[in-house]
């Protein structure tokens, strides 16, 4: 058993052509898979991202911060949720039950311990 | 649901912006709960975020100010409706209200089925067009005119008088009809069926029989209908996705429960003189449903309702459906001869289903290149994925 986090990518947009009620059952699949998760014990958390990023790098001594959002970026890093999984496998396998993969990609990273 | 409620807190002349608040308030809910979980009362989270968006949006039109602040002191924070069930009293008013509102006589008859679509059921204007055999600019204009109607007009949000109620319920059945039918069928994308618009369509059918002033013959006669299309569900799709045919259909698997409310709800819908066209669509749907086959379908009687509403409804889709039924019983060259005046037709032409039709019958009469080439021609139409792989499978029985 080990933790894995799921991180959320979306594509700019994603939304900007959907119809209320394509919205409301898109909200409801992710519900469904949540509430999967969390009645196996398997969900320990998951946060939205704020639109807005700063990035810090330092050049020659002094630091620049450069604002979000994206600029050129097509796929924007929405929120993560925090899974238990066996392995990698059953990671992956409990991220393609979800809906995420309908809208954008998920990147799985082992939580060292 | 939303948009009920908002429109009977910001007035009809509001559309418009209850619209893009609606938008916004979901896409919102979409960007946090999948990480929040959803709500206890989502309805009420969805009403005041939209509710809060658009006194922002109002306020910032000056002359509304004043409007938006005592807006907001009149406000009473009410009971959230369940989000299951029928609600209480209030609320199934706001939803019977906006519907009522769409089908207000001052506005052009496919304005209003356009709009009580985009507004009530939240279908997108490219499903409503589908759903019309329609172009999407259209639909566009048409509901950007019932908007501007209901506006110039200052029709009100409230339910008609208890005297004009029964008038207008034509409309809003009819409205109900095609929402209905746009889950049945779903000609867009992947899904074969949207179940959700039929649960709410049978769902605000069932409100109105249980309103005095609504709870007329044809209401129930449509409730009727819709419970014996909704019963086919479990035996519509096969194990891999398609679409069965209602004579494909393994009939044990219907939902019994909701056949014997199609028929108490028949029953109901004869206590009166009228036979509307969801009298006689409705006795057509309880034919299938007493038949144990396809075979044992009472075929001569069901060809008598289509004959009467033909009558009443001269539609390219009547006519079809009829010429089918005629054909099971006096062979395909029969339904061929009926479906003769129909081959030039406009409406159909953007439908798969016509010359699918007439390649099975063809098929049946004993000519497969000419049901092959009508194969062919229905792939070369719009027509969803389940349909296309229909129609690949059959035209691979007839040319191999």
């Amino acid at each position: 058993m080990a933790k894995y986090l799921l991180l959320l990518h979306l594509p700019k947009d994603v939304d900007a052509e959907l119809s209320p009620a394509e919205m409301q059952a898109i909200i409801q699949k992710y519900s469904n898979w949540r509430e999967r998760l969390s009645r196996e014990g398997r969900f320990l958390g998951g946060h939205k991202l704020g639109a807005d990023r700063r990035v810090l790098r330092r050049d020659n001594g002094r630091v620049s911060v450069t604002d979000g959002p994206y600029g050129e970026a097509k796929e924007v890093l929405a929120g993560y949720f925090l899974v238990e999984a066996d392995s990698y496998e059953h990671a992956v396998a409990l991220a393609t039950a979800g809906p995420h993969l309908d809208r954008g990609t998920v990147e799985i990273r082992e939580v060292d311990h | 649901m939303m948009t009920a409620v908002l429109t009977r807190i910001f007035g009809p002349s509001n559309l418009d912006l209850i619209q893009d608040v609606v938008q916004d308030a979901l896409v919102k809910a979409l960007e946090q709960w999948p990480y929040t979980g959803v709500p206890r009362s989502p309805g009420a989270w969805l009403v005041q975020a939209a509710k809060h968006r658009a006194i922002d949006l109002l306020r910032r039109r000056t002359l509304l100010a004043d409007k938006a602040e005592q807006l907001l002191r009149e406000w009473e924070p009410s009971e959230p409706p369940p989000d299951d069930g029928l609600g209480p009293p209030a609320f199934a008013d706001d939803l019977l209200s906006m519907l009522f509102m769409c089908c207000h006589p001052a506005i052009p008859r496919e304005g209003r089925v356009a709009l009580a679509l985009r507004t009530v059921a939240g279908l997108s204007v490219g499903e409503i067009a589908r759903a019309f055999l329609a172009e999407e600019a259209t639909v566009a204009q048409r509901i950007v005119r019932a908007k501007r109607q209901i506006r110039d007009q200052g029709i009100a949000f409230a339910l008609p008088a208890p005297g004009d109620l029964p008038a207008r319920l034509g409309s809003v059945l009819e409205v109900l009809y095609l929402w209905f039918n746009e889950g049945y069928l779903a000609r867009a994308g992947a899904d074969l069926v949207r179940r959700d618009l039929c649960e709410e369509a049978i769902r605000l059918v069932t409100l109105l029989t249980r309103h005095p002033p609504t709870d007329q013959p044809a209401t129930h006669a449509l409730l009727a209908l819709l419970l014996f299309q909704a019963a086919r569900f479990p035996a519509r799709i096969d194990s891999e996705g398609d679409l069965l045919l209602l004579r494909e259909q393994d009939r044990a698997r219907w939902d019994r429960r909701l056949i014997h409310r199609g028929f108490r709800h028949l029953g109901r819908s004869a206590e009166g003189e009228e036979a509307s066209r969801y009298h006689l669509e409705a006795g057509i749907a309880a034919c299938h449903a007493a038949a144990a086959s396809y075979a044992d379908t009472d075929w001569a009687q069901i060809v008598d309702l289509y004959d009467q509403l033909h009558r009443q409804h001269p539609t390219p889709v009547v006519a079809l459906n009829r010429a089918v039924a005629l054909s099971r019983l006096h062979g395909p060259e029969a339904g061929l001869r009926a479906l003769e005046p129909l081959r030039e037709s406009p409406a159909l032409a953007r439908y798969a289903l016509l010359p699918a039709v007439l390649a099975e019958l063809w098929a049946e009469a004993g000519a497969p290149e000419r049901a092959a080439a009508l194969y062919r021609q229905a792939l070369r139409g719009p027509c969803s994925e389940p349909e296309r792989r229909y129609l690949q499978r059959r035209l691979a029985r007839v040319a191999g």
